[in-house]
């Protein structure tokens, strides 16, 4: 059954078409690739999925449900989380409060037993914090768990926004290029910890530039081009495709 | 570590404030004290709203102004107890910042700062105007909190400058005990995710504009308590309390001790308050060596004395 389906999704930006029609669905425990050159639309597709824009035209359905347009953090209690290309960690908190961020929906509680630091509160703290020190092991980011976040190497920034969104317990899982930056040991590693978390069932949308990746992990693989879908499939199906060939060597298109 | 930091600034303002009068030369410094304690109290709540959740109040006097109004009116008026009167105005100031701030702080960006700017002078022109109920301009009496009788009547006599300095400095202590409780829990870490990176805390479920919201409402209520403190040591209150220029000041004294630190907000009102006693001798260039000492910081000390001192400490001791 389809946990994540995205129904004919568009956006303009001042008359530009960024996205235009893109329909495509990921199952349970199914990883589920992006890809498309620069400016394909690909990070834009994101943001409407995850709720940072408002998409033009199109549904989002998150497990029957229509989430178009819900704000992230409503989605984040449905079960989605993203991590970002650009990376959104809090600088000035340290590597373990980064974590125990994520589970601020688990935390719950009032503000009233916070400020007046009663045993409730110390206690979801607790739970909180030991939860996200299993994570921090899991992302192999446990040495650095007091550590200022800012202070951190680019690959270890990576694994620890996915640290934070695992701690949401998600179903559906957005990682926007994950891999960036990170030499090929890192990639390697976010490789597996990728496969054993869809493995776990949760579903997976992924954007990645580093191809041999995504062919290895990809269960199936959706292509963008000046914003539309212009070819799908399993990873040998994709990488066979002369319109994919096309967009990535710019034959066709070579005024763009 | 974080547990000692806490414990080590409320242990440090307790022994401060406890310790301190055996320098004071005169009864005088009780009252400068109390000033200390009470202005501490209304940045503490900047702290909350400005350091950690990153929004920008120009009118927290106005919440200053209830509190001490309240003292004022409702004990004459209604019959209320001073101190009774204290949380009513606290509960006014929390359901106004509630009003004002629900459908501001929806919206990024810093327009709360606008839209208290014109609460806070809304709230003082009603204060200098309605003089039927706040006599205007030339300021209102106020009625005796009727503690210090208690308390002589309990076997302790204490000078009204010895009375306050400690009834001030208890509510101080207090004050920052529930700041610090609330710095470390996850309300707020959630409050300093949504600072460090809105889209993120959004991503992480963290329901960003009732957050912030929260956090306007809990220091509107720190600062209508410090206007109540403030009305009932000198039993007497004009609408300056309201005024804009106390709005500046309470952010100016976050600013220069750390926006992000209590103990900073403490250091940074006890600087601002024992200033202009000091600059006296200097009269009219007051001003301008105040202006001169938050140049220099905004300068030199860029995040505020306190952390910017903390850091190099740490950065030597490494």
């Amino acid at each position: 059954m389809t946990l994540l389906s995205i129904e004919g999704l568009g956006i303009s930006f001042g008359g530009l078409k960024a996205v235009n029609n893109v329909s495509f669905g990921v199952k349970p425990g199914e990883i589920v690739s992006v890809i498309g050159p620069n400016g394909a639309g690909k990070t834009t597709l994101f943001n409407m999925i995850s709720g940072v824009y408002q998409p033009g035209s199109g549904k989002v359905i998150l497990n029957g449900e229509d989430v178009t347009a819900m704000s992230p953090h409503l989605l984040a209690r449905r079960g989605m989380c993203r991590t970002f290309q650009n990376l959104q960690v809090f600088q000035s908190m340290t590597v373990l409060e980064n974590t125990i961020a994520g589970y601020h929906l688990q935390e719950g509680g009032s503000v009233l037993a916070d400020i007046l630091n009663l045993p409730a509160s110390r206690r979801r703290a607790k739970t909180a914090e030991a939860g996200a020190r299993t994570l921090l092991k899991r992302v192999g980011l446990e040495r650095a768990a007091e550590r200022e976040a800012g202070s951190l190497s680019y690959g270890s920034l990576k694994r620890l926004e996915i640290a934070r969104a695992l701690a949401l317990q998600p179903r559906v899982l957005l990682l926007d290029e994950p891999a960036a930056g990170c030499n090929a040991v890192e990639t390697e590693e976010i490789d597996h910890l990728i496969a054993e978390i869809a493995a776990s069932g949760v579903a997976i949308l992924l954007i990645e530039h580093d191809m041999k990746m995504v062919m290895r992990i990809s269960n199936h693989i959706v292509v963008l081009d000046h914003g539309e879908k212009i070819a799908e499939g399993d990873p040998t199906t994709v990488s066979r495709n002369p319109d994919v060939i096309a967009a990535y060597l710019g034959t066709e298109n070579a005024a763009g | 570590m974080r547990l000692t930091a806490k414990s080590a600034t409320l242990l440090g303002l307790v022994v401060l404030i406890a310790l301190a009068p055996l320098f004071f030369p005169s009864g005088f410094y009780y009252r400068v004290g109390a000033l200390i304690f009470v202005n501490a109290l209304a940045v503490t709540g900047i702290v909350i709203l400005t350091g950690w959740a990153g929004q920008i109040s120009l009118g927290h006097a106005g919440f200053a102004g209830i509190g001490a109004y309240a003292c004022a009116l409702a004990p004459v008026h209604w019959g209320i107890h001073p101190a009774l009167a204290v949380l009513l105005g606290a509960a006014v100031s929390a359901i106004l910042a509630w009003l004002v701030g629900r459908p501001i702080l929806r919206l990024k960006g810093y327009y709360l700062a606008v839209a208290s700017l014109g609460m806070g002078i809304l709230i003082s022109m009603v204060l200098n105007n309605e003089r039927e109920l706040t006599r205007g301009p030339d300021g209102i009496d106020v009625p005796d909190l009727g503690m210090r009788a208690l308390l002589k009547a309990a076997g302790l006599d204490l000078s009204n400058g010895e009375f306050w300095y400690f009834f001030c400095g208890i509510a101080l202590v207090i004050g920052a005990w529930l700041a610090l409780n609330l710095h470390d829990s996850p309300t707020g870490r959630a409050l300093r995710a949504l600072h460090g990176s809105e889209i993120a805390a959004r991503t992480v479920g963290i329901d960003v504009a009732k957050l912030k919201l929260q956090a306007f409402v809990i220091s509107a209520i720190y600062a209508s308590v410090s206007g109540s403190l403030l009305a009932l040591q000198n039993k007497f209150i004009t609408p300056d309390v309201a005024g804009f220029m106390h709005s500046v000041e309470m952010v100016t004294m976050a600013v220069l001790g750390g926006v992000g630190s209590v103990a900073g907000a403490i250091f940074g009102a006890a600087v601002l308050t024992l200033l202009p006693q000091v600059l006296t001798v200097f009269a009219e260039y007051e001003q301008l060596v105040l202006g001169l000492v938050m140049v220099l910081v905004m300068i030199f000390l860029r995040e505020g004395v306190v952390p910017s001192i903390l850091r190099k400490i740490r950065g030597r001791g490494e």
